[in-house]
């Protein structure tokens, strides 16, 4: 009996009620959001349930959405079900002035990095992570680059040193 | 070799200030095959402890995608695994495919096939050429780099260019594969066998090359799975898990092959791993030529699909057609808005899993771009594989992960 988004989905809403909404399938793939909170308890149901097993963590990023107010951070999950072969997204939104996050480092390994590389672009806190710090940019920096807070350079700016860049 | 083996001189407790020595590995370690740094704390040659440094070639290339229309995204995966590029590029096109909608036809799916299992070959050429090179034999690797220039020239009379390629469109080619290129793909199908067979006798059972090898780096299924490991690092733990097979994209269903798993997830079975999927790309690539060439008349003249929003139009229409001009250049300042949504595609890169995860907001650059990067998460485990082991084994297993600091450091 294959597994269907159907199936997940009413299987996490038989467990978590209100706490897990907008469901929605995009390109055949399940996504839906829960609350901050609980990232690790739906995590760990995942995980667990026997029908649902999704035991392989695909990748975990954020997003910002800086006119969200409330919500201007978004940490996504993806997650895989390698018997049945079958992904879901699974996201939670934090605001950006205290974006804490539950660590999934103690379920999965490969948790560890994918948390600190959004630590590092985003300033998700991920609270119980064993060694949370910047990963590949340089340890002296003070802001979270990938915010949308952050634009980059201005292409047509022109007061730079042409010199410098072996145009003068 | 084996851990047990070794004689430790024991010491009275504080009879020297430390026990054990620090090693910096790296950052430019010959040894490393870039630019990684590991904090070694060893005792003789053994390893207590490792902590790992990356970052250092780090080029915000998902900041940079925020500011990109999707063609201008291309040449920025060419740099994430660079022994693969075509990978990379193509698996961002079907990405973009995939969330515009666009339908390739057969004709296009089984020349990207080609490609695809091309740089699949050279990434492995590299990865365990390299591992012969770790392991002291210097002469498999420069032999075998004579037969990945025949791959580059291939890659070269496509599209123009050999390492960071830019390679395809969206919906397909630049231009139709030339006789020339055939020509060259049916030199590599005729050489390239008895070239790799020849570099499979010199190590597979060679006892020096065994020794080295076999238990060094070892991980078992159930951790390479909850390390995140995916492609011929996890199936050398023995995992039959590859994206080719479990989400066919481009047309994989159509070709019969295998998936080799090895069992120990050692340094040996990644090798040999890596050893057979050239074998079964080899075959792939004979499948799909076989495939190119049944097409006869005007269909062996399709090499993309009719998406003309995307689609770059012909040169002389530009030079000769209002519209196409103007096509052009929206095309190419990327003057065209995407549909909104978010999209989650995966590849079977180089080195296992490649994914993009893109969201877009309705604009014409994309509102986030992940790059999912096998690297980055594998080399996480790093510690743990070679943690009580010697730091020679540390080297050779640096070098059998395949990792490759661009895919890394994004």
């Amino acid at each position: 009996m294959a597994l269907t988004n159907q199936d997940i989905q009413n299987k996490l809403q038989e467990k978590f009620g209100d706490l897990v909404s907008n469901f929605e399938e995009s390109y055949g793939l399940l996504s839906f959001e829960a609350t901050a909170a609980n990232n690790l308890k739906v995590l760990q149901f995942l995980y667990d349930e026997p029908s649902l097993q999704f035991q392989f963590l695909t990748d975990i990023c954020g997003v910002n959405f800086p006119d969200d107010a409330g919500r201007e951070i978004s940490v996504v999950y993806h997650l895989h079900n390698l018997t049945e072969n079958v992904r879901l997204r699974f996201k939670i939104f934090v605001p950006v002035a205290a974006p804490d996050v539950f660590t999934a480092c103690n379920l999965f390994s490969s948790a560890n990095w994918m948390e600190r590389e959004t630590y590092d672009f985003y300033g998700v806190n991920f609270v119980g992570h064993p060694n949370l710090k910047r990963i590949l940019n340089v340890d002296e920096m003070d802001y979270f680059p990938l915010r949308k807070e952050y634009p980059l350079e201005d292409q047509t700016r022109i007061d730079k040193d042409d010199e410098m860049f072996g145009r003068g | 070799m084996l851990a047990h083996q070794q004689h430790h001189i024991t010491l009275p407790e504080g009879s020297i200030e430390k026990q054990t020595t620090t090693l910096n590995v790296g950052p430019t370690h010959p040894a490393t095959h870039g630019v990684f740094q590991n904090i070694m704390e060893l005792d003789g040659e053994r390893i207590v402890s490792t902590e790992q440094t990356v970052g250092y070639i780090h080029r915000a290339f998902e900041k940079l995608a925020e500011r990109r229309p999707l063609y201008q995204i291309t040449p920025i995966t060419d740099r994430l695994n660079y022994c693969s590029s075509p990978i990379n590029n193509m698996g961002w096109h079907l990405t973009c495919e995939k969330f515009l909608g666009v339908q390739t036809p057969k004709r296009v799916d089984y020349l990207r096939v080609i490609i695809m299992e091309l740089a699949r070959i050279s990434d492995h050429l590299i990865c365990n050429s390299i591992v012969g090179v770790d392991t002291g034999a210097y002469t498999g690797f420069l032999y075998v780099m004579q037969y990945r220039e025949l791959i580059y020239e291939i890659y070269e009379e496509v599209c123009g260019s050999r390492l960071t390629t830019n390679i395809g469109r969206i919906g397909g080619f630049e231009r139709n594969f030339t006789n020339t290129a055939f020509e060259k793909l049916e030199k590599f199908l005729k050489e390239y066998p008895k070239v790799l067979k020849e570099f499979e006798n010199l190590f597979a059972r060679n006892r020096i090359f065994m020794e080295r090898t076999i238990g060094g780096g070892a991980i078992s299924a159930e951790r390479a799975l909850n390390y995140g490991f995916t492609g011929p690092n996890l199936r050398a733990a023995g995992v039959d898990y590859d994206v080719r097979v479990h989400q066919p994209y481009s047309s994989y269903q159509d070709f019969d092959f295998t998936i080799p798993v090895g069992k120990t997830g050692d340094n040996y079975d990644r090798f040999l791993v890596r050893n057979q999927e050239m074998w079964q790309s080899l075959s792939i690539i004979e499948q799909a030529y076989k495939k190119v060439q049944e097409f006869k008349g005007t269909d062996a003249e399709i090499f993309h699909a009719d998406v003309p929003e995307y689609y770059l139009p012909k040169k002389e229409d530009v030079y000769t057609k209002m519209e196409s001009l103007i096509w052009h250049f929206k095309i190419v300042m990327g003057e065209v808005e995407m549909p909104k949504g978010e999209i989650y595609n995966a590849v079977e890169g180089g080195n296992g899993e490649l994914g993009f995860y893109l969201v877009s907001d309705g604009g014409r650059t994309p509102f986030r771009l992940h790059f999912r990067r096998p690297c980055f998460i594998y080399y996480q485990a790093y510690p743990e594989l070679i943690t009580g082991g010697m730091l020679s084994d540390a080297i050779v297993t640096m070098s059998s992960l395949n990792l490759i600091a661009g895919e890394l450091d994004a």
